[in-house]
């Protein structure tokens, strides 16, 4: 049965009428049009529909949208503030820490809740925080070293 | 395509089927200098290349904007190896613009050059060297017009980033975008030659990805992304097993479901929502029943059945006589070697959008070949080829699994039966089922040493591998190499399921056959494993790279097994020639293996962005521990057993080792490929590493920590 589901989504409140068993990540691509976050297996063993709510990195093909009701949810798109990009999307620049981009977004996303916890997170930290999240092109060491940038700078507040 | 073309394009590092359609070059659109060259030369080039055939015809490679802009068309598309980032360096640097200035346009077949497919590592070797090619001629005509219009020589004018202007007097200039101006061009000149190396200014030169913006924002557009409007969303009934056939669908139950379509059209059912989720669910309602399938084949018999289907074989080398071979050996070696069927699994799975206007076709897929795509969609439509138009946006991956274009005539075909825009985006499960795997194989090698350490003789047998790499780069004098197949894809009778090419395919298998067969050999005969490849080797690149490796890695000469868990392994592929050394820990209790460490050094020619060749190094060596350690697929009665990442296992972060990349750099030389060579040496050098730590001999690939517990016991 359809409800009305309010929520913020990067900052801003939405509300959508939808069955509220639906699973975010498909409401985000197609009810929203947010289609940064994508599908990759759809039983949460590879992390590219990734999004951060209230802070934790959720797996969207498995979260409801009726959880989120009332949260504040973030995507890919909601990262860059004022047309500056984050830490995080600059240096996986800097360090070319994708290739085919497609876990890219999944990866940020769930770098982006271990680090605003733990911004100088050791390396073992972060890789037991990365590690399921599955890339397939061999960015891995590529992304260890944006994220380790990012920390830096992440630590400093921004 | 036809498989078989398909096949002989792709099976050897040298291309020798490439033929090209000249009816489409000329199909440009939009304004701005439309260039019609013959280039004679070019095509020379091409033949000098292995003979193989590309546009002559200018305007098939770029356009030039009255903004001064520069439009890059390739039929290659981009799938994370980064030619989206080096073609537009090389257009730059040899039409002498601003990288900033040029845009690609790729993998669209209404705009851009007809191209076979987006493999075998040939986009810089080939395409780009034609596109270097025709930006060197258009660099010509621009000065000779600038010259008329200066009315200074040639010879006195100098270009930089997109503007000509004399030597002397710099104010006396014109931009490409002013020459270009609302005319359209039609000069015919002889062949300019390629800039030198000494006079690159991009080529060669690490650049950053172009597309890291797009894809760290998510706004990179993938072929799942596109929305139009209208459009629905399918989920198409699959068989349970390969060889099913639908016997009958009660669809009562998924037509209840509100806004659900259901597409009927003989076999094929699909369900079809504005919503992909309520379409999936939908879909579970149908109540299908299928025939079981008649084969009883698995993951265990199935190295039995290759041998007893096996065609009676192709020599693809021959030299000396093998019985003499024989005698001049001090010991001889028989092994066979085998490697299960592997998964392509790109992380973003099979995905087409299309949609249907006026009796033309539209399809945003994720496809590796665009416009074999569009013979398929409509040869299968019945369409007009010119139809139907491919446009490739960003791949979320392919490793050669998006060769195969199911999904973009399904897409085709609902878009054309409904009338409606229509999605087809697989689930993790369908890319499984209908993957065409690397396919499993088996490798037997006969092979002896003499007492001063030479490799006497060497007989090679591969079965449904393939023939890419299968031949010994080693000094032997006798030796024979056969191959039993019928190419990768198998024939009637031998997979039960679709196989295909995958990442270098053939040379994984082959790499690693021969190079496990090399170290065992050099442990009988006592010798440094490194020492007995150069002993037999006259291959001065193999040699270097090899050299290369050892001395970055801190190589000292050893007995095999050492305990140390050092392995190395070396060998060629699309041109270029390639060493890795690896470490690794071997967990004698669980036969779990762990990589510490992995040196690689690669001899590739002119790397048009080192950076980025040294990324797609780094990709080989990441994936390939995959299929050397974990990948295989489980399959039992035309069953696919792997539906997801649970029992499918890919390489993560906690595997990671500490990689080291080396280029040999060597400006003056062709480029050759550089997507798959590194891939090659993976099984071997981890083969030989396991044996160098623990004495363990692996034969089969993956050495899953149970496989290497069982070798330890032996």
């Amino acid at each position: 049965m359809e409800e009305k589901i309010g929520f913020t989504l990067n900052g801003k409140p939405v509300t959508v009428m939808a069955d509220g068993d639906r699973k975010l990540l498909w409401v985000l691509r197609t009810d929203l049009g947010l289609t940064g976050t994508k599908f990759g297996c759809g039983e949460s063993f590879c992390g590219a529909c990734t999004v951060v709510v209230d802070g934790e990195a959720v797996r969207s093909c498995q979260t409801s949208v009726r959880e989120v009701s009332g949260k504040e949810v973030m995507t890919i798109e909601g990262l860059a503030k004022d047309g500056k990009l984050h830490p995080l999307q600059h240096y996986f620049m800097e360090h070319d820490a994708m290739q085919c981009g497609y876990c890219t977004s999944g990866m940020i996303m769930t770098a982006y809740a271990l680090l605003q916890k733990k911004p100088r997170s050791t390396p073992s930290e972060v890789v037991a925080g990365m590690d399921d999240n599955l890339c397939r092109c061999g960015a891995h060491n590529r992304i260890l070293l944006a994220l380790a940038d990012a920390g830096k700078q992440m630590e400093g507040g921004f | 395509m036809r498989d078989d073309q398909f096949w002989k394009a792709d099976s050897s590092n040298d291309v020798t089927d490439f033929a090209v359609n000249r009816r489409d070059f000329m199909k440009i659109a939009g304004g701005g200098i439309i260039f019609l060259f013959t280039i004679d030369d070019l095509e020379a080039l091409a033949q000098q290349r292995s003979g193989l055939n590309l546009a002559t015809d200018f305007n098939a490679y770029l356009r030039i904007g009255a903004d001064g802009r520069v439009t890059c068309y390739s039929g290659k598309i981009e799938m994370g190896q980064g030619v989206y980032t080096s073609l537009a360096q090389e257009l730059a640097d040899e039409l002498d613009v601003s990288p900033d200035s040029v845009e690609m346009v790729m993998g669209d077949t209404d705009l851009c050059p007809w191209d076979m497919g987006t493999f075998g590592s040939m986009s810089t070797r080939f395409f780009g060297q034609a596109l270097r090619t025709a930006a060197a001629e258009a660099r010509n005509v621009l000065i000779e017009m600038a010259s008329e219009k200066l009315k200074i020589d040639a010879a006195n004018l100098t270009v930089s980033n997109g503007v000509i202007s004399d030597k002397k007097d710099p104010k006396k200039k014109a931009t490409y975008g002013e020459l270009s101006e609302g005319k359209r061009i039609e000069r015919h000149i002889g062949l300019k030659k390629l800039k030198a190396p000494s006079e690159f200014k991009v080529i060669g030169t690490s650049a950053l990805r172009r597309d890291a913006e797009l894809k760290v924002t998510g706004k990179a557009m993938y072929a799942g992304d596109i929305r139009l409007p209208g459009m629905l969303y399918a989920k198409i009934l699959r068989p349970p097993a390969h060889g099913a056939k639908l016997i009958s669908a009660d669809l009562s139950e998924a037509k209840k479901v509100d806004g659900v379509q259901v597409v009927k059209d003989g076999d094929f059912i699909a369900v079809i929502h504005k919503f992909p989720d309520v379409a999936e669910a939908a879909l579970g309602k149908i109540e299908a029943k299928f025939s079981p399938f008649e084969d009883h084949l698995d993951d265990k018999n199935i190295f039995e059945h290759f041998l007893k289907v096996a065609d009676e074989g192709k020599v693809i080398a021959k030299t000396g006589d093998l019985p003499a071979g024989e005698k001049e050996s001090s010991a001889t070696f028989d092994q066979t070697y085998y490697n299960d069927y592997v998964a392509h699994s790109p992380i973003e799975p099979h995905t087409a959008t299309a949609s249907m206007e006026d009796g033309k076709l539209t399809i945003w897929a994720s496809t590796q070949t665009p416009f074999p795509a569009k013979d398929e969609v409509a040869r299968e439509l019945g369409l007009e080829p010119k139809n139907v138009r491919i446009i490739t946006p960003f791949l979320g991956g392919g490793f050669g699994g998006k060769s195969r274009n199911l999904q973009v005539v399904e897409a085709a075909r609902l878009a054309k039966l409904t009338g409606k825009p229509v999605q087809v985006a697989w689930t993790r499960k369908e890319e499984f089922f209908y993957d065409s795997f690397r396919p499993a194989a088996v490798v037997k090698i006969r092979s002896g040493v003499s007492g001063t350490g030479a490799m006497s003789f060497w007989d090679y047998k591969v079965y449904f591998a393939g023939e890419r790499g299968a031949v010994a780069p080693y000094n032997i004098r006798h030796h024979l190499t056969t191959a039993y197949d019928a190419g990768r894809r198998g024939g009637p009778g031998v997979h039960p399921f679709a196989t295909g090419p995958w990442r270098a395919p053939g040379n994984n298998t082959n790499t690693f056959a021969r190079e496990s067969q090399i170290d065992i050999m050099a442990a009988k005969a006592g010798i440094d494993p490194l020492a007995f490849r150069l002993q037999n080797l006259t291959d001065k690149k193999l040699i270097n790279v090899l050299n290369v490796a050892a001395d970055k890695f801190g190589w000292s000469p050893a007995k095999g097994p050492s305990g140390r868990g050092y392995g190395i392994a070396c060998g060629t592929d699309a041109g270029a020639s390639v060493a890795s050394i690896a470490e690794v820990k071997v967990n004698k209790s669980t036969g779990e293996v762990r990589v510490v460490r992995v040196v690689c050094a690669q001899d590739m020619g002119l790397a048009i962005n080192p950076e980025g060749a040294k990324i797609q190094m780094e990709g080989c060596i990441t994936m390939g521990m995959g299929y050397a350690l974990t990948e295989q697929i489980h399959f039992k009665d035309g069953k696919i057993l792997d539906t997801n990442f649970d029992s499918y296992e890919l390489p993560r972060f906690s595997w990671l080792p500490k990689i080291e990349t080396f280029l040999i750099e060597d400006k003056e030389a062709d480029p050759q490929g550089g997507g798959e060579p590194a891939i090659i040496t993976m099984g071997g050098a981890l083969a030989n590493a396991i044996f160098d730590a623990c004495g363990a001999r692996l034969f089969s690939l993956p050495m899953t920590a149970e496989r290497v517990k069982e070798a330890l016991k032996s």
